[in-house]
């Protein structure tokens, strides 16, 4: 009997009044996957990505992380479970220093409290020694070591960007939720992000979604890849499958391109 | 382990007899400045814990002030004339304070969680309503009931606040404050001032932390109403109005939401420019009003903004002290040691 | 059957005075997303203009139509240019900043008007201003002659041109608000005011013009109530607009409809409640109905939930 896959989402659908953002969405995460995530704008990526972290409750269909169904239940709550993200406009702390933003995300898992800290019980110190070692740790596989006490609004842009993986990974999930972790940055930048992305996997054991809008970097981070359009997914499977595949050329391109070029594949 | 709880108290230790010192030598004259300015100092802390760590805007301090005056009161009263078998009167009475603001201070906290629970699912404007509301229904409660005076509200106190009494209170808050502002805890409540929703993705229960946060505050607000209450030797409804609950909010925004020392420094200030300017009394609301409207305009962040008095340029001489549970020694962050 | 008449009507007069006064905070919400806590100290200011303006041109002496309408028409006047001296120097430099930063200017505005009235008189002539703390009495602009009585319940003339006058009033800011170029561009603005500022509108023009609107409504709420309750003194706008605050979001903040159904509704169970039990309760009644609402359903009756966008 093997482990349950870290994230499963069923047949999700979202609606928002009368529009249907997602269609009858299905997933399956195993462990250790790196999935890429892509579609044209407002094809409801990031909104599978706010059903998955909770921030939205599906209107129909599942949600499981490590086996458990999760709707509706508080976006920490499925952050304890193991599901960590990212978003598409940094959303750091960005009055606070770069350790402390890391710091929170370690808090989740620590066992003192309010009272603890206001008594600076013994357990609560040396708990204090153990989040501040671990973001100090995870500020280093960043390589953000040195901007430890830099206030995160300060730091470049794509210092900011690789902050905030460092803010998810220090809530030790299981599935880490990309949204759009390239946006911005240059094409050293993604080369660097790409390597970082499958050294995080490759460190740290976890599944890894990537929403991303840069073909060269998702089609050469993901081993499998998932297209939505308007709410509904188009195609799945490998990258080169997806690269050819005519209803992904259309939904990007448009079916005029397709008549013109017939099967022409997209520049790579 | 008794390090540890050593560690703990220190300040206390240190502080009581400095304060009983200070106290032979404060001439009686300046009681009431005294009095007005630690309690503000109380009330401003705590509340910025709650306006200013955790960006949630609270109007109703006043509200958790008088259920903790009131609440004092009446077991102040309950032992009137009670006496400890075995212990000098003087040492009976202290005890019997003590007693009476710990049941202040936990009166007042139940009330700061029972309103916050519902309350703090709002959004900013909405909580600001609703707890500036709360504050009134408590009021209007109580001048609605017999046992508590009514209107005319509890007299005939004993006059037990002093100098150690205000001072330890003023250092208590402050201690907690501090304590909470540079442990983790402390640090996802500004997460969550910062951005809520990112602080609930990265696994802070926001709803948990704003109502402890609300309820450590309300605590505080009531050890503040206890303290009044024996200082002048009575509570009435009509010490704790909304208008009270106002008067706090300008100190914690005046010396910046988020400043523990800013706080403190317009406690000071305020509390120094109400006994000083006692004859323009009518003037004084106004002022406040257009303090508050030039800060907004001019500097809305106060005037130390979420730092505190010694991460001031001016004082800094020696390197930022780091947060509690730093490393000694510059050890490597693989190290973890265990406080020797 | 007297006695429930009675409350009914007493409802209905005072839940058009809070009608009146919530669509301001409404109207300014939707627009700004602000809740505009001096807004009631507007409503407050419009019973003293009218009680100035009343005073300068004799109504007390010679009450007639003409000078009813005149002292209201000026008051409107005077708050309406209140309101748009606010928008601009208290909240428009802070449009950009927090949203708690223009929460704590209005507090300061609201209690700035508050104890302002309340200092004792600077200025003798031609009116004492500003009125200081002690109450003053409104003159009775018209008289209309003695109270009708229905089936044994008492109603004043002035309660019905009073409320005769709201309603014309909430017709005429319906006509606004759904049939004139301004009415749509302030509700464009309420749904999006950078689209709505790409899109060629005004925005700052639309803005200073809800604030007038608003304002104006105010003052004549504060003159129709100051007709039926003449004692008015300078905190009068705080109970009453905490009140037509709550009657706001009962009908839903943002929605103007909403507005007025909420304020009659409030107004008439403020009316029922404080009748059949004790007036001691009136004002818990509407922070009551507020922690209700906001616990229940927070969009209000005609409200829409919102969602953020992550």
């Amino acid at each position: 009997m093997s482990a349950p896959n870290p994230l499963e989402l069923e047949r999700v659908t979202m609606r928002f009044g009368g529009l249907k953002a997602l269609s009858a969405f299905s997933l399956v995460m195993r462990p250790r996957e790196l999935v890429g995530l892509i579609g044209p704008n407002g094809a409801g990526k990031t909104t599978a990505f706010n059903a998955i972290t909770g921030v939205y409750r599906p209107s129909e269909g599942d949600v499981r992380v490590a086996g458990e169904r999760v709707n509706g239940r508080r976006p920490h709550e499925i952050c304890a479970r193991g599901v960590a993200r990212t978003f598409q406009n940094i959303r750091l702390f960005k009055e606070l220093t770069a350790l402390d933003n890391v710091r929170i995300a370690c808090h989740a898992q620590a066992t003192s409290g309010f009272f603890d800290a206001l008594f600076l019980t013994g357990r609560h110190r040396s708990e204090e020694a153990r989040i501040v070692a671990r973001a100090e740790g995870y500020l280093e596989v960043m390589g953000l070591a040195d901007r430890r006490d830099e206030i995160a609004k300060g730091l470049p842009y794509g210092e900011q960007r690789r902050l905030e993986i460092a803010r998810a990974l220090a809530t030790d999930p299981k599935v880490l939720c990309l949204d759009e972790p390239a946006a911005g940055m240059n094409a050293g930048e993604k080369t660097e992000l790409m390597q970082l992305i499958r050294g995080i996997r490759d460190r740290f054991g976890l599944a890894i979604l990537v929403i991303e809008h840069d073909m060269r970097l998702v089609m050469g981070v993901s081993e499998r890849m998932l297209v939505l359009d308007h709410g509904v997914t188009i195609a799945e499977g490998a990258p080169e499958a997806i690269r050819k595949d005519p209803k992904v050329i259309e939904a990007y391109l448009g079916d005029a391109y397709l008549e013109e070029k017939h099967i022409e594949v997209p520049p790579a | 382990m008794i390090r540890g709880a050593f560690r703990s108290v220190l300040p206390f230790v240190v502080g009581i007899p400095l304060l009983a010192i200070a106290q032979a030598f404060v001439p009686q004259a300046y009681f009431l400045w005294i009095v007005t300015i630690g309690v503000n100092v109380v009330l401003a802390v705590s509340l910025n814990v709650v306006n200013g760590f955790t960006g949630q805007f609270s109007l109703g301090h006043a509200g958790f002030m008088a259920v903790g005056a009131y609440t004092a009161a009446k077991v102040s009263l309950a032992f009137a004339g009670v006496r400890i078998v075995g212990l000098p009167e003087v040492v009976s009475d202290q005890l019997a304070f003590a007693f009476a603001l710990a049941g202040g201070m936990g009166a007042a906290a139940l009330a700061g969680f029972l309103v916050g629970m519902p309350s703090l699912r709002l959004r900013g404007d909405y909580l600001a309503i609703v707890t500036l509301g709360f504050g009134e229904i408590i009021r209007s409660l109580i001048e609605n009931t017999t046992v508590l005076g009514e209107a005319l509200g509890l007299q005939g106190l004993p006059k037990r606040t002093n100098v150690v009494w205000i001072g330890v209170s003023a250092l208590a808050t402050i201690v907690m404050a501090r304590r909470l502002a540079v442990s983790t805890q402390g640090r996802a409540l500004f997460a969550i001032r910062e951005d809520e929703i990112a602080a609930e993705a990265m696994g802070v229960d926001t709803t948990g932390y704003k109502v402890r946060a609300f309820t450590i505050s309300a605590a505080y607000a009531g050890l503040a109403g206890g303290l009044v209450g024996h200082s002048i030797q009575m509570v009435t409804p009509a010490m704790f109005t909304f208008i009270r609950s106002i008067e706090v909010v300008v100190m914690v925004v005046l010396g910046g939401l988020g400043s523990v020392t800013g706080s403190i420094l317009a406690a000071v200030v305020l509390g120094i420019a109400i006994e000083a300017f006692r004859n323009f009394q009518e003037y004084r609301m106004v002022v406040y009003a257009l303090l508050l409207v030039v800060l907004m305009l001019l500097r809305p962040q106060g005037i130390l903004g979420t730092r505190e008095l010694w991460d001031l340029r001016f004082f800094r001489r020696v390197p930022r002290p780091r947060p509690l549970a730093a490393t000694p020694g510059g050890a490597s962050p693989t190290d973890v040691r265990d406080e020797p | 059957m007297t006695e429930l008449l009675q409350h009914l009507i007493n409802g209905l007069s005072l839940g058009t005075i809070y009608a009146l006064v919530a669509l301001g905070y409404t109207m300014v919400y939707g627009v700004l997303k602000l809740i505009n806590f001096a807004h009631g100290d507007v409503y407050m200011v419009g019973a003293f203009a009218g009680y100035y303006l009343g005073a300068v041109i004799g109504a007390d002496r010679s009450p007639n139509v003409g000078k009813a309408a005149l002292v209201t028409i000026g008051a409107m006047a005077i708050c309406g240019a209140l309101g748009f001296v606010v928008e601009r120097f208290a909240y428009r430099p802070l449009r950009h900043r927090a949203r708690l930063t223009a929460l704590i200017t209005a507090i300061g505005v609201s209690f700035l008007l508050e104890f302002g009235f309340q200092l004792n008189p600077l200025l003798r002539a031609p009116v004492e201003f500003p009125p200081g703390p002690a109450p003053r009495f409104f003159p009775a602009l018209v008289d209309l002659g003695p109270p009708l009585e229905p089936l044994g319940a008492t109603v004043q003339r002035i309660d019905i041109l009073g409320f005769v006058v709201a309603i014309l009033l909430m017709l005429a800011l319906q006509w606004i608000v759904y049939r004139t170029r301004f009415g749509v561009a302030m509700r464009a603005v309420s749904f999006d005011p950078q689209v709505a500022g790409l899109m060629g509108i005004p925005v700052n023009r639309i803005i200073s013009g809800t604030f007038v609107l608003g304002s104006a409504l105010a003052a004549a709420a504060g003159i129709i109530n100051a007709s039926s309750r003449p004692r008015i003194e300078p905190l009068m706008g705080l109970m009453s607009g905490l009140k037509a605050f709550v009657a706001a979001v009962l009908g839903g903040i943002g929605s103007v409809p909403g507005a007025m159904a909420g304020g009659v509704v409030l107004g008439l169970v403020e009316e029922f409640v404080a009748g059949y039990t004790s007036s001691r309760y009136r004002d818990a009644i509407a922070f009551t109905v507020l922690i209700l609402v906001l616990l229940v359903r927070p969009e209000g009756l005609f409200g829409k939930g919102q969602v953020e966008k992550v």
